[in-house]
């Protein structure tokens, strides 16, 4: 299969078709307007849907209805719009639907800046809607893996009828690197009859099929909760993913870094291993869940005096390398924001004052 | 001898939960008739709004979706892009429509999206407890507007009817109501109609039903009937103001 040279953003465009997601929906917003601009054009070629809505708070319920009828739907967009979107991920996490959601992130908060941030990270994580709701959150580090992570959301999404968010940030969306899309494609899940409300005439049932979020019963709103947070245990089992670099090392420091920010630090344990010191990183690749156990064991290991957070933010995964942590080690924050992207450099002082 | 009245297939068995002299039991009936009689219940799916028809899923037997307050038009668009195929219908109150959702309907309506909103209009917020709604008239007293909304400080009452038909894109816009027989087959007729088009893949359709809410009018359901009739119709007035074909 041929590597072409694409645009993070419209690549991930090209992702959803490959992945036979043939409906998107999205609001312009600077820096990922160029997925939609992509797809306004390809989705003709493949008799697909594209709609431009009228905002991103009505983009994320056009979401909901095409997912709650057991369509393949994606959307775009950065961090105001995903602030847009996160009532209709409230309700489509509740309404147990699947559908996938792309941030490319940029500087915040309020309207913020145009360039990559990885200020969003709570709001992905954590949750920036309301109540109980988790999302399968991914983070690419390269176009190509940008392109894998959409790929793998859809049936991901179908798996445990939930969102998944890709969280990319406006380098990925705006660089051209070479891409190859994978040819293994999962199909459409075969239960989506079980709840779709896709027309009784198509599934030939009398039964009628409800999609709602309203449980104005204690008890079986309680049990509803239960029901999702059983999926996300299930998360937490089976798709905690992540990459490590020079953890076989007898490194000082353990540096937790996720997407492009994790490319520089890459770069920095490259220059240290040139000065003779040893630093090796954890890149989580599923945000939620959180690699724990990885990031763990490796800040136990004999000799690693500190774990440092390396983010695009101002220090927001860091409660959660804590987390994992557990006091083995001191844990330490080191991060720009603003669209400022640290430089290796900036990053080995910051982690050669944390060894000390 | 045969049966000549029944229950429309497409309305469950479930009683309802509104108050005497609402309308949206009619209403929801002459829905019901209409997709029995055009014989898309297989291929119907519903919206449900916020509001006191948040529970009309429990009173229809087709397909149902439970909007977010005011989203259900962008429901309705997600549904009716990915399956054209689909028989889609809103159907929503004044806040969930004209208040927070005006966003959502203005745009349905201008993009022509080939789904259907009924919109039942009572001048006033019935689930929250009576708030000032929109289409709340001039000095009516609500519980957020005691002393009488005053126009100076928060406008008139919005008319939905001709706001969305003065939007250039070809639709169907009517307005109805259901207080008495003789308004009530015309309702019927605008309904049908509105579902015909769809079925036609034709155009946006929009029937106003204007309506009553005894209960936070604080009136008996017959005094309802009878504000609704005098003072509502003459500021809402019923009539076709648009039709695909001008």
């Amino acid at each position: 299969m041929a590597k072409v040279l694409m645009k993070g953003n419209e690549a991930i465009g090209e992702a959803a078709i490959r992945a036979g997601c043939l409906n998107y929906f999205a609001y312009p917003i600077t820096p990922q307007s160029e997925v939609a601009e992509y797809l306004a054009r390809r989705m003709p070629e493949v008799d697909g849907v594209f709609l431009q809505g009228e905002s991103e708070v009505a983009v994320g319920y056009m979401i909901f209805g095409a997912s709650g009828c057991g369509e393949r739907v994606m959307t775009t967009s950065s961090s105001p719009g995903i602030s847009l979107m996160s009532e209709a991920l409230s309700y489509i996490t509740c309404g147990e639907c699947p559908a996938v959601f792309v941030n490319i992130m940029r500087g915040g908060p309020g309207l913020g800046g145009i360039l990559p941030s990885q200020g969003d990270y709570f709001q992905a994580t954590k949750g920036g809607g309301h109540g109980d709701y988790r999302l399968l959150v991914m983070a690419p580090d390269s176009v190509q893996e940008a392109v894998e992570m959409v790929m793998a959301a859809f049936p991901l999404a179908e798996k445990y009828r939930n969102p998944v968010m890709i969280l990319g940030d406006g380098l990925i969306g705006q660089m051209m690197e070479p891409v190859e899309f994978p040819e293994d494609l999962a199909a459409e899940p075969s239960n989506k009859d079980a709840w779709a409300t896709n027309g009784m005439d198509t599934r030939g049932s009398q039964e009628r099929n409800l999609l709602k979020t309203l449980y104005l019963d204690p008890e079986a709103l309680n049990a509803h909760n239960l029901k999702l947070r059983a999926k996300y245990e299930k998360m937490k089992a089976e798709e905690v993913r992540y990459k490590t670099y020079n953890l076989d090392s007898d490194y000082q420091a353990l540096i937790v870094s996720y997407g492009t920010m994790s490319r520089v630090c890459r770069t920095a344990i490259d220059n240290f291993k040139e000065e003779g010191l040893e630093v090796a990183m954890i890149r989580p690749q599923t945000l939620f869940p959180f690699p724990l156990e990885a990031i763990n064991a490796a800040a136990g290991k004999d000799g690693c005096k500190v774990a440092v957070s390396v983010e695009m933010s101002m220090g927001q995964m860091v409660e959660d390398v804590e987390r994992s942590v557990c006091g083995k080690c001191p844990v330490e924050w080191y991060g720009k924001c603003g669209g400022e992207v640290p430089t290796p450099e900036e990053v080995m002082e910051a982690v050669r004052s944390f060894i000390g | 001898m045969g049966k000549t009245f029944a229950k429309p297939e497409a309305l469950s068995d479930q009683p309802t939960h509104y108050c005497p002299g609402c309308t949206h039991g009619v209403i929801h009936r002459l829905v019901a008739e209409v997709i029995d009689e055009l014989g898309i219940r297989g291929r119907t799916v519903g919206i449900a709004p916020v509001g006191c028809a948040v529970l009309a899923y429990n009173y229809f037997n087709c397909d149902f979706q439970e909007a977010a307050h005011g989203r259900a038009p962008a429901m309705a668009t997600g549904i009716k892009r990915v399956r054209p195929d689909l028989m889609v219908f809103t159907y929503q109150g004044d806040g969930d429509l004209a208040s927070i959702g005006m966003g959502e309907i203005v745009h349905a309506a201008n993009r022509g999206e080939k789904f259907t909103t009924i919109f039942v209009n009572n001048a006033i917020y019935g689930m929250t407890g009576g708030q000032m709604a929109p289409t709340t008239m001039p000095q009516q007293r609500t519980s957020t507007s005691p002393f009488g909304r005053n126009v100076e400080d928060v406008g008139m009452p919005i008319r939905m009817a001709e706001l969305l038909s003065a939007l250039a894109t070809p639709g169907y816009v009517v307005r109805q109501t259901v207080l008495k027989p003789k308004y009530i087959v015309k309702a019927k007729k605008a309904l049908k109609q509105a579902f015909t088009y769809q079925m036609e893949g034709k155009c946006f359709s929009f029937v106003e039903i204007v309506s009553t809410c005894p209960t936070n009018w604080g009136m008996t359901p017959q005094e309802a009937i009878d504000w609704s009739e005098n003072t509502l119709l003459d500021y809402y007035k019923l009539g076709e103001y648009k039709t695909p074909e001008e």
